[in-house]
């Protein structure tokens, strides 16, 4: 049983596809694991394999996948971690799910996240908070902190999760595991459930690059149900890079000096990961990204604009929470949505409602997209002479549960470093660069729109030399050494 | 006293005609049982995303086109947000300050923009149900939710009550024929709120604008607008001030209401839909627009009509505003003068009384007038070969039966009698002996009194005698005999 | 930067009813989180165009042909309220 859960998925994929493992134990193993998860990662976990034709052929091979909850997932609860979807069965499947399903990775089940992706921890979910398998104390990061968690203690094989402003970098880089958000517009967001529209994307939190790559692969592609969804010019490649030679990469001093208030253990491990890329080949040089500074308040105001409106649907009407219908209109939207909803989601409603209030709209939402031009404009001007654009991922290690949620704007500080990239719309991965106190540090390559091929290789070949052991999360119920 | 200048704007919803919904592929309907058009895109359920129809950009742009509007290079949609039942996401997706089109005219009346968005549900009420606090329930239908709609918004260039029905009918007329919508005003697919407000006449600044909202049919309009002139008026001239609000127009009783509406002033809250990218107004699509249209829209046709064949203005409009009615006109002009030639101002005289014998809503076409029925009696009536009394009688037994109006006169005996036939001039005595007094009158001078005598001879010759020729007559024998 | 009369209005447009503690809590929060984003108001940005598309595409467009629509039971499945008559109860606007 323990060999099955120390593959790779795509170990596990050859395995099957070579007829060694069956891949309804493979499922089984996994769904005992799930059933069993003690840190809070699963809201939802499959009652059994599904029944019907044999996966061992199809690409992923019948690899069971954890989905991120704000996935619609036809009759399966979508609660996008609120009170106000409680129990929420959508009539339909997103078409990033179904794509995965139909190229044979069978849904494992839903997990628990931040509610509505608002949130760097899961702290926020309704569901209560996930645990960091590495130090159940601490926080796994948000959104998809249940996604990370999962695969991080060997609860699934792999995973699906959104990102907005790191939530799938973040989360991966706290739990020493893999996330890489895509192009926007590269995967489809048609069924996943919105927060802001023109920043969320969905992504892979993988054990190593090659499952990532395994799965981005089956994600991408133009949906002719998403207007926003894209072509992907090339198909996604197993990367194969063993090297980084030629590569040229630029470090920001606005994301990676004091600024940032980057963590020293963080640091150091950053630092060290540079010297490894020196030492595969590449060129390391201080880039300039002048508005990267402004990208968390482009960003918190940005996307709270866009969820205020994209929240608005949850009035009590159709579906899910309903309070107080019998006093009066009124009454039964402000009643339902101020009981369905959490603090933070609140929060950012109320600040998304005010940017875009009569008399604000131009200080404020108008002023955070023109922002955004300029940022996107410093990383193509920053990619005309590199190719990556590396950070930290996040600014510290994973923190104690409770440590931020008294302070918002601490908490915003989260996503400090992966906030740029989802505002000019290009690809970044999060890889673990190694430990700090014991505790994971990520490392983070952007590339510029449609550069998967590339990051995914360059993350692979850095990965290697790294050779950063994830094994110790892996064991659920022990807890991990700090020392 | 003062003389006030009414100034009307009027806002129309029109619901475009095509198979599906503007953002998904729901098809329309009408009538439908409720709830079986809809999806997770139009019940606004998590994680739906709108896609736009294509045949509704086609029909925005062809309404544009036929009203002479500029197509924006480049266009985007808003999202327009606030609560209601009706409205299932939480915003209607709409257009904003990049609208499709801006500019154009139609008429007397320009147009101030022209755009596209999406319906919003259909809200029933229920009426009390005996609940707990005694609340009244309403229930949803979202089989019209997201039905496509064209919003035209037109410049205050209407100046009374008559017109805007004039203009409404005019417009109504243009899209029918383009065949963008069924445009019909009691089943909703086509809506029209007034803007209006008054200023003395004369004065250049324009007066605090009330809106009233959703009348439902042509004499609504009109008589929606008329009222709330008058009560504007009303509040001026009694030293009050007219305050800006939305009125709702009760046709039963003929009174104006507050809608009971927002607390609070909307704030809408537009910013750009990004789930939606830019619309750019490509050549091709421009020329599958324009391709589309019918070659000559009804206000050309109505200019056509007066300056070739020397129409009134009002009657050119009013053939021109009915497709139906200007088309059967120019057969029946063909076959006129395929058959010699046919007066076209008199030939119009006669399709206003074909349809008030056949029925306004009735094509004539499917009448079982002939059009070279019509145009050989209108060439009758202008040789004088018939009198317009008795051509209307001819008219009424063509309606009846069908049939060559020629042969009717023969068999009917419905021929005028001239002046030179002396059965007529016998009459024109006798009527003049039964009423010397009248008479009198006449050759006095006083040319009004010939009223009874005329009748007279009409009775006696069954109305065969042209009025013209009767009136000449008596004016000729009374002269005489004085 | 925001007092306690905005916060209620902005509430109110988003339809949330909040507690007096909460009413406090947010007007501090918001407050805060404003005053550092507040900073790029200082930005130089009068000729920059705001990004209001992040993708590059325009004219996504649909055939107008017609896909299958959802069973009605399966639409009111999820309803807080289905009636009789086929559709989805709510309070009636009018008696707000």
């Amino acid at each position: 049983m323990n060999e099955l859960i120390e593959l790779t998925a795509a170990a596990a994929a050859q395995r099957v596809r070579a007829r060694e493992i069956d891949p309804a134990e493979l499922f089984e193993a996994y769904r005992a694991r799930a059933a069993a998860d003690d840190l809070n990662a699963f809201t939802w976990v499959a009652p059994r394999a599904p029944a019907g034709e044999y996966p061992g052929d199809a690409p992923l091979a019948g690899v069971p996948l954890a989905v991120k909850d704000l996935f619609c997932t036809e009759g399966v609860p979508s609660q996008a971690g609120s009170r106000i979807l409680e129990g929420y069965r959508p009539p339909y499947t997103a078409t990033v799910v179904a794509n995965l399903q139909r190229a044979g990775a069978p849904l494992l089940g839903k997990t628990n996240q931040d509610e509505f992706a608002m949130g760097s921890s899961n702290e926020n979910s309704a569901y209560g908070p996930v645990l960091n398998p590495w130090d159940r104390a601490r926080v796994p990061g948000g959104s998809p902190g249940g996604s990370a968690a999962a695969v991080a203690a060997g609860l699934a094989p792999w995973a699906i999760g959104t990102d907005t402003g790191g939530s799938i970098r973040q989360p991966a880089a706290l739990c020493g595991i893999v996330g890489l958000k895509p192009t926007y517009g590269a995967c489809s967001r048609f069924g996943m459930i919105a927060f802001a529209s023109s920043l969320d994307q969905a992504g892979p939190l993988t054990r190593d690059v090659t499952d990532a790559a395994l799965l981005l692969a089956h994600m991408v592609g133009r949906d002719r149900r998403d207007s926003t969804s894209l072509e992907f010019p090339e198909a996604i490649r197993v990367p194969r890079a063993e090297d980084l030679s030629g590569i040229r990469l630029g470090v920001p001093e606005e994301l990676t000096g004091a600024g940032g208030g980057v963590e020293p253990g963080v640091r150091e491990s950053f630092e060290a990961t540079l010297a490894r890329a020196e030492g595969l080949g590449a060129s390391v040089e201080p880039c300039r990204l002048p508005h990267a500074p402004h990208a968390l308040s482009a960003y918190y105001l940005i996307a709270p604009a866009e969820a205020s409106a994209n929240l608005a649907r949850f009035d009590g009407v159709r579906y899910g929470l309903r309070e107080d219908g019998e006093a009066g209109l009124v009454s039964m939207y402000s009643q339902t949505r101020s009981h369905g909803f959490g603090a933070e989601v609140k929060r950012r409603i109320m600040l998304g409602t005010y940017a875009l209030s009569s008399g604000y709209y131009d200080a404020y939402y108008g002023t955070a997209q023109k922002v955004r031009t300029k940022i996107a404009e410093d990383f193509r001007t920053a990619f005309e002479r590199f190719d990556f654009i590396v950070t930290p991922t996040s600014p510290w290690t994973a923190f104690a549960l409770g440590a931020k949620t008294d302070d918002p704007l601490a908490m915003y500080l989260n996503d400090f470093c992966t906030v740029p990239m989802p505002l000019a719309g290009i690809p970044a991965i999060s890889i673990p660069s190694g430990l700090s106190d014991g505790l994971p540090v990520g490392f983070q390559l952007a590339g510029p729109a449609f550069s998967e091929n590339r990051l995914l290789d360059a993350a692979h070949a850095l990965e290697r030399a790294i050779g950063f052991d994830g094994s110790p999360a892996r064991r659920s119920g022990e807890s991990a050494a700090r020392g | 006293m003062t003389e006030y200048e009414p100034v009307i704007g009027l806002e129309i919803h029109v619901q475009l005609k095509t198979r599906t919904k503007m953002f998904c592929g729901c098809e329309l309907s009408f009538g439908d049982s409720p709830n079986i058009h809809t999806c997770p895109v139009c019940l606004g359920l998590p994680g739906a995303l709108p896609v736009v129809n294509e045949r509704a950009i086609r029909f925005g742009m062809m309404i544009g086109l036929a009203l002479g509007c500029e197509i924006a290079e480049r266009s985007l949609f808003h999202r327009k947000n606030y609560f209601y039942p009706d409205l299932p996401k939480g915003y209607q997706i709409s257009q904003y300050d990049v609208p499709l089109c801006r500019g154009g005219r139609l008429g007397d009346v320009r147009i101030h923009r022209v755009h596209l968005e999406e319906d919003a549900a259909k809200l029933n009420h229920l009426g009390a149900s005996g609940r707990i606090h005694g609340s009244d329930r309403s229930w949803v239908d979202f089989n019209r939710g997201g039905t496509p709609l064209v919003e035209i918004v037109t410049e205050p260039d209407i100046h009374s009550p008559e017109q805007a029905r004039e203009w409404l009918s005019l417009l109504r007329t243009t899209l029918k024929q383009i065949g963008v919508s069924d445009v019909n005003m009691e089943e909703g697919s086509l809506r029209c709120d007034a803007n209006v407000s008054v200023r003395p006449a004369g004065s250049a600044v324009l007066g605090t604008k009330t809106e009233l909202k959703n009348m439902n049919s042509f004499r609504f309009l009109e008589r929606g607008v008329r009222a709330e002139i008058q009560r504007q008026i009303g509040l001026i001239e009694a030293g009050e001030a007219v305050v800006q609000e939305t009125l709702h127009y009760d046709p039963v009783s003929g009174g104006i209401t507050p809608l009971r509406s927002k607390e609070e002033a909307h704030d809408y809250r537009y910013f750009p839909e990004p789930d939606l990218v830019p619309l750019v107004a490509t050549d091709a699509m421009l020329a599958a627009a324009r391709e589309a249209l019918p070659a000559e829209l009804p206000a050309e046709r109505a200019a056509r009509f007066e300056r070739e064949l020397g129409l009134s203005a009002g009657r050119a409009r009013d053939l021109a505003f009915r497709a139906d009615l200007a088309d059967y006109f120019e057969r029946a002009l063909a076959a006129g003068a395929a058959d010699g030639g046919v007066d076209p101002v008199e030939l119009s005289n006669w399709i206003p009384q074909l349809v008030e014998r056949i029925g306004s809503d009735r094509d004539p076409a499917e009448s079982n007038v002939a059009p070279e029925s019509l145009a050989a009696l209108a060439t009758m009536v202008k040789a004088r070969e018939v009198s317009r009394d008795a051509a209307r009688e001819v008219l009424s037994r063509l309606v009846a039966d069908g049939g060559d109006p020629r042969a009717i006169v023969a068999r009917e005996g419905l021929g005028a009698l001239s002046a030179e036939d002396d059965g007529l001039g016998e009459l024109v005595d006798r009527a003049i002996a039964s009423d010397p007094a009248a008479a009198e009158q006449v050759r006095a001078g006083n040319l009004k009194a010939i009223g009874p005598l005329v009748g007279y001879v009409m009775r006696e010759t069954k109305g065969r005698a042209d009025g013209a020729t009767i009136t000449r007559l008596i004016r000729e024998r009374v002269r005489q005999a004085g | 930067m925001l007092d306690r009369a905005q916060v209620l209005h902005v509430a109110r447009l988003a339809r949330l009813e909040l507690t007096e503690v909460e009413l406090e809590r947010m007007a501090a929060e918001l407050s805060h989180v404003l005053e550092h984003i507040e900073k790029i108001r200082e930005l130089d940005l009068d000729d920059v165009p705001p990004t209001s598309h992040v993708v590059d595409v325009v004219n996504v467009l649909r055939h107008d042909d017609p896909e299958p629509s959802l069973r009605r039971e399966t639409a009111l499945r999820p309803a807080p309220e289905p009636v009789d008559a086929g559709g989805f109860g709510v309070p009636s606007p009018a008696a707000a």
